[in-house]
This record gives structure tokens, C-alpha cells and sequence, in this order.
């Protein structure tokens, strides 16, 4: 019963050194926060479309509609990130058959019209967010956020951060999953 | 003279305060709920700062929401509802007390419980005080004392 008692101190140091070690271990982001609307169908939206920009405006209803994945993407013109995600995003639309949708967060209209003219508008529908009400009822922190929307309409993965490197990495494999 | 206009300075200095003129009430009693809200809602930003001294941009868009639902008539807990239904618990400051935060909440009270535990038990084991009050070494132990000392000296 003694021996084991001297016992005690070792494992306590193997709990937390396995805590520790879990913790650092790869790819966890400890400021990655839990998104409460993962399993929940997309919330209510009724954005109107970005003024100059010829795609229909993003509502609750028009995503119903479609068909198949859908990746909402929050975006602005000055957001340097989105910029660099934008091509990644604009090839996985074409070559994985996903429908993308956006939502332009606090972006005047006509910056936007030009960021989407010289960057290319691969959305199917876009939504105009100048007071960013739709972006804290999907609960962002910031832009490029990016949700994937299984085929029926429910929110399956919150990616937050631009989708390149390692982050598109993870993002193929957050889509893999919902795949299944 | 110089320290005299340093001193100045120093004094008036003020902290700068996120919140901004502009998100100000105008009814005191409306302002300051809004105030001890934004002090227990965590930005989703910054994550250790309080939206009532944050600057991100998010955080000005929640005071300003929070502003906004509290002149509409919401009570305080309809307004932290609103904000847990979008961001989820992690951003109240003090988490809600239910099975999935029991061991947040009670887990320092069980170490704390082990602990004392541990600490009576080995108080219990000890002898309360020595023996005897005689400290001095007896005669028989003063000679193997001596026995001892002239050993280590041959040496």
C-alpha cells in the first residue's frame, strides 16, 4: 500500500505531461473558438444583393434552393487574406462541384463590384453585409470565414482563416468529412 | 518645473476607453446595464478582453448591438441568450453552471477537498510531540558519542 502511494506522484506528472502533450501536438489551435452552429441549419438570412454586382442576394430561401455542397464564404475588399484565398476557393468550386455563395462583410458596393471584376465572381448568390448583423448571427470574429452547408442546408464545418497552405489542408479534409 | 509639467501630464492622462461617444446612451440607467454587460461578454477577437474594452471591430459592433436591444425593451437575460444562441457560452466571462461545465465549476473544489485531505491525514500519522522533554543525550549514549568521534578521528 506504500509503494503504491509513492506511486501516486508519477502518475499525477504522467496526467499532466499527457495533457501537455496533447495540447501541443499538431495543428491545434488553441484560440480556435467552437462554433455553436455546427449541426444547426443556416440562420435566418436576408441580405440584399451587393449593388453593380449581377448575382441575386443571399436569403435563407435562395440557399434552400440549391443544390448539392454549398461553401458561404464572408469576405471583403479589404481584406488582404481573402484576396489570397480567393483563387483556392474560386478552383474548389469548379473542380469539386461545390456551389459557392458570399457574403460581403462591411465592403462598400462598389469596391466589392471592383475586388470581384478583377479577382472573378465564381458565387452563385452574394449578399451585401455593410452593417455586419449577418456576420454575428453566424457568430464570425473576423474575415475570411468560410462554412460548408451540406446538402441539406445544415452547417457542417466553420473554417475560420483563409483556406491556403495548411489552412486549405485542413479545409479538404473538414470537406472529406462531410463528404462521407 | 519640469516635473511639475510631467506631473501634469501624468494626471491628465486618462485611460483610453474603447467604447466611443458616438455608442454612448443617453439614459444613464440604460448605459450603465450596457456597460456591466459588455464587462462580461468576452471578445471573440481578442479572447481575453472584455467587449466594454476592446477595440476590434466586432466587439463595437456587439456594444452597439447590445445598446440597440436594450433600448428596444430586452432584459439583461434576454440579451446574453442572444448572444450565447451566436457564439456559444465562451463568451460570457462566467460560464453557466450545467453538466458540461461541472467540472469547471466544482473541479478546484475537489482538489482543494484532496488536498486537505491529504494534509489531515498526514497530520494525523505525526506524533503530536516528542516522547520525552529530555533532549540531553544519556550517559550510556554520551560515551558512544565519544566511542564514535575518536573513531572518525584514526581514521
Amino acid at each position: 500500500m506504500k509503494r503504491l502511494l509513492f506511486a501516486l506522484p508519477l502518475l499525477v506528472a504522467l496526467i499532466i505531461g499527457g495533457f501537455a502533450i496533447w495540447g501541443l501536438s499538431g495543428g491545434r489551435d488553441p484560440s480556435a473558438l467552437p462554433s455553436v452552429l455546427i449541426s444547426q441549419p443556416v440562420p435566418q438570412l436576408d441580405l440584399g444583393p451587393i449593388e453593380g454586382v449581377d448575382r441575386p442576394g443571399l436569403t435563407t430561401d435562395v440557399i434552400s434552393k440549391m443544390e448539392g455542397i454549398k461553401l458561404l464564404n464572408v469576405f471583403a475588399s479589404w481584406c488582404a487574406p481573402c484576396r489570397a484565398e480567393h483563387p483556392n476557393l474560386t478552383r474548389l468550386g469548379q473542380e469539386e462541384g461545390l456551389t459557392l455563395i458570399g457574403i460581403n462583410y462591411k465592403d462598400k458596393p462598389e469596391a466589392a463590384a471592383k475586388w470581384l471584376d478583377e479577382l472573378g465572381n465564381p458565387y452563385a448568390a452574394l449578399g451585401s453585409d455593410y452593417a455586419g448583423r449577418a456576420g454575428i448571427d453566424l457568430g464570425i470574429s473576423g474575415v475570411p470565414e468560410t462554412f460548408i452547408i451540406d446538402a441539406g442546408g445544415i452547417i457542417r464545418h466553420r473554417f475560420a482563416g483563409p483556406v491556403v497552405g495548411d489552412g486549405l489542408r485542413r479545409f479538404m479534409e473538414a470537406l472529406d468529412e462531410v463528404r462521407k | 518645473m519640469i516635473r511639475a509639467a510631467l506631473l501634469a501630464l501624468a494626471l491628465l492622462a486618462n485611460p483610453a476607453f474603447a467604447v466611443e461617444p458616438d455608442e454612448v446612451l443617453s439614459d444613464p440607467a440604460l448605459e450603465e446595464r450596457a456597460r456591466a454587460i459588455s464587462a462580461n461578454v468576452r471578445c471573440v477577437v481578442c479572447q481575453n478582453e472584455p467587449i466594454d474594452s476592446s477595440n476590434a471591430g466586432v466587439a463595437r459592433d456587439l456594444r452597439v448591438l447590445i445598446r440597440e436591444r436594450l433600448v428596444a425593451g430586452d432584459t439583461d437575460q434576454e440579451i446574453y441568450d442572444f448572444l450565447v444562441l451566436r457564439y456559444g457560452d465562451f463568451v460570457l466571462f462566467k460560464p453557466p453552471f450545467k453538466p458540461s461545465t461541472y467540472a469547471l465549476w466544482l473541479g478546484p473544489f475537489a482538489i482543494l477537498f484532496i488536498g486537505g485531505l491529504a494534509v489531515a491525514i498526514s497530520l494525523s500519522r505525526r506524533p503530536r510531540r516528542p516522547a520525552t522533554k529530555d533532549t540531553h543525550l544519556s550517559a550510556d549514549e554520551e560515551t558512544e558519542l565519544a566511542k564514535l568521534m575518536e573513531e572518525d578521528k584514526s581514521l
